[in-house]
Formats: C-alpha cells, structure tokens, sequence
C-alpha cells in the first residue's frame, strides 16, 4: 500500500526551525513505522538522520513521537496508525533537538543517574548469592522492564515546562531499587525523590503510563514511590 | 492528560468566581443599596448561563478532585483512573440533567414566556 509519512525535518547547519516534509513509500499494512523510515532512508533521502539499534523494542533507541503519541518506531505497526491518512513522525518532545529525530539524551540520562540505579548494601558480602523470595521478587518486578525509551519521560506536561522534573523513567528505576529487599539504599533514593523536582510533581496525568512501550505502570509507580514517603516505609 | 487539563481550567474559573463573590458580598458592608443594585444587574439570562457553567465546573473539580485523592491513597486507584474518569463524567451528567432545569426555569420564562 502507498502511505505518506510526513516527518518533521531540522538540519541544524541550515535550518533555523524545524519544518515538515512529506515522503510518499509504499510499504505492507504489517510493516512497522521503523521500516518505512528505513524506506525513506534507505531510498529516497538519505540525509533523514534516527535512532535505532535493534529494531526489535529491546533496546529503546527509537522512540518518537508518530500521530502525536509517543511510541517506538519498531513496535507500531503500519495498520495501527491510520495509514489513510498522512502519518506524522517527529522527535520527541522536552530534549534538545539535534537532528530530525535526534534529541540529546543526556538531561535524561542525568535524572537516570542522580537516582542511583544500582544495588547499594552494607556490611560484607555474602559468599553466595544473595536471595529474594519469589513474593519480594515480585514487588518490583514491574519497573524492570524499562528500556530507558524515554517515551514517558517526554510525554509528560510537567517535564516538558522546563526540564527541571525528575521524570516518570528515573522515578521508575528508582522505584526498582527502593522496593527491593536486597537493596539498603531506599532511604537515599527516597530523599532525593522528596526534593522540589521529585515525585512531588506528579500530577497523575497517566501520559507515561499511556506511553511506555513496555506496559508499566509508570503512574502507578510514581504513586508509590509517594506514598513510601508518607509512610517511611518500603 | 485532559481530565487533567479541565481540572486546571475548572480550578481558575472557579478561582474567579469565587474573586467576584468576595468583592460583591463585601459591598454589603459598605453599601447595602449598592449591593442590592449590583445583584440586581446579575438578573439576567447571561449571568444565569454563567451559574450553570459554575456549577459545572464547581461539580467536575469536585468529583475529579475525589478521583485524584483515590488515585493518590487508593492502592488500585492508578490502576482504574480510566473507569474513575468515567464514573466521575456519569455522575456529572446526571447532576448537571438534574440541574439545569430548575437553575434555567426562570430565563426559559423570561426568554420565551409571558413573564418578560
């Protein structure tokens, strides 16, 4: 079937402001909108400039924004998305635009790294591995799925007025770590999250939950995470 | 996103309303003629159209607010904010279908009725 994407293009060495171009490929309804931008690259400009590594919804390279939704290029399909009408890819929105669909990805990955993802324990190491229970593995099994897409991070309102927010994805990784029996950091995590740009600035818009790729339940979490610090307790 | 939006909007209208009301009831104390010569220019079909879009909007920011406060304390809150959506939109349209016509007899009667 013939489609017309039209994607929004900005060449920082000659474009003040991003503009729209339309790009007529003829792709199968069961194709992905990744493939039909491989199309356009691949065929007819090959100056069209995105992110995308495994092409299989692993590795969270290519998230944009296509008919408005953030979604990942390689998980939407062709039918799914209206094909009749022009179908609308941009980069996503909040980050500094480098190229097309590029952004800089590193405020992002800088609220990733102020939550400390990683396990953090005290005293000496046990010589075998240390155990979970399956009922304790399951209390944060949702928020390891992430991907890192930032998909919800930059669909949220609150992010997107100044960047300043923590976002939905570090708050997710965070929550990984504060609900897990094994890790003694939680008081840490908890305490950045309680600052000014914490999860205090949730406002339960659900757009996150609504765009992960991978069906966290990102609000949900976020939720979570506030009512620990209520509580003090994990 | 747009339950959301409307609660905000929702939230200044009603700030506004609230503004006025404090500013008009005050005048009592000032001037009760006054007062009285102001409500009376509140008597007409505009403003009524306005007091039902209050009550709208005081009604919506009332049962969203409850919805948010389920969402935040609620262990399954997030999980059913959608329904909750809907439950919160039902229970608007059945107040505001019981609302409307006794809040706009009066204007019915004066626009088209032998009172005006």
């Amino acid at each position: 079937m013939d489609i017309t994407l039209k994607i929004r293009r900005f060449d920082p060495e000659n474009d003040t402001e991003p503009h729209w171009e339309a790009y007529g490929v003829t792709v199968l309804p069961t194709d992905r909108v990744l493939d039909a931008l491989h199309k356009v690259k691949w065929e007819v400009d090959g100056s069209l400039t995105f992110r995308r590594s495994c092409a299989h919804g692993v590795c969270g390279s290519d998230a944009m924004r296509i008919n408005g939704r953030n979604r990942l290029a390689c998980k939407t399909l062709i039918k799914d998305v209206n094909p009749d009408k022009p179908i609308t890819v941009e980069a996503i929105k909040g980050l500094p635009l480098q190229k097309d669909l590029v952004v800089d990805m590193e405020p992002f990955f800088d609220a990733y790294r102020d939550v400390m993802p990683f396990l953090i324990t005290r005293g000496n190491e046990p010589t075998r591995e240390r155990l979970q229970s399956s009922k304790d593995r399951e209390r944060f099994d949702d928020t390891t799925k992430c991907i890192l897409c930032a998909a919800c991070t930059t669909s949220c309102p609150v992010y997107w007025v100044d960047g300043q927010y923590f976002g939905p994805a570090a708050i997710v990784n965070a929550h990984r770590f504060i609900f897990d029996s094994r890790d003694e950091g939680a008081q840490q995590r908890l305490e950045i999250l309680n600052e000014r740009e914490g999860v205090w600035r949730c406002r339960t818009t659900f757009n996150c939950t609504e765009a992960c790729p991978r069906g966290i339940e990102i609000t949900k979490a976020i939720q979570e995470v506030k009512r620990a610090l209520l509580t003090r307790a994990v | 996103m747009w339950s959301w939006v409307a609660h905000r909007v929702t939230g200044v209208l009603i700030f506004f309303f609230l503004f006025c009301h404090v500013l008009d009831t005050a005048l009592v104390r000032v001037d009760p003629d006054a007062y009285n010569r102001v409500i009376d220019t509140y008597k007409n079909p505009i403003v009524n159209l306005m007091e039902v879009g209050l009550v709208g909007a005081v009604l919506f920011h009332a049962f969203n607010g409850l919805r948010v406060v389920l969402i935040d304390f609620w262990k399954s809150g997030p999980r059913y904010q959608r329904q909750l959506l809907w439950a919160v939109l039902a229970v608007w349209f059945v107040l505001m279908a019981g609302f409307i016509y006794p809040m706009t007899e009066h204007t019915w009667g004066v626009l088209f009725g032998s009172e005006g």
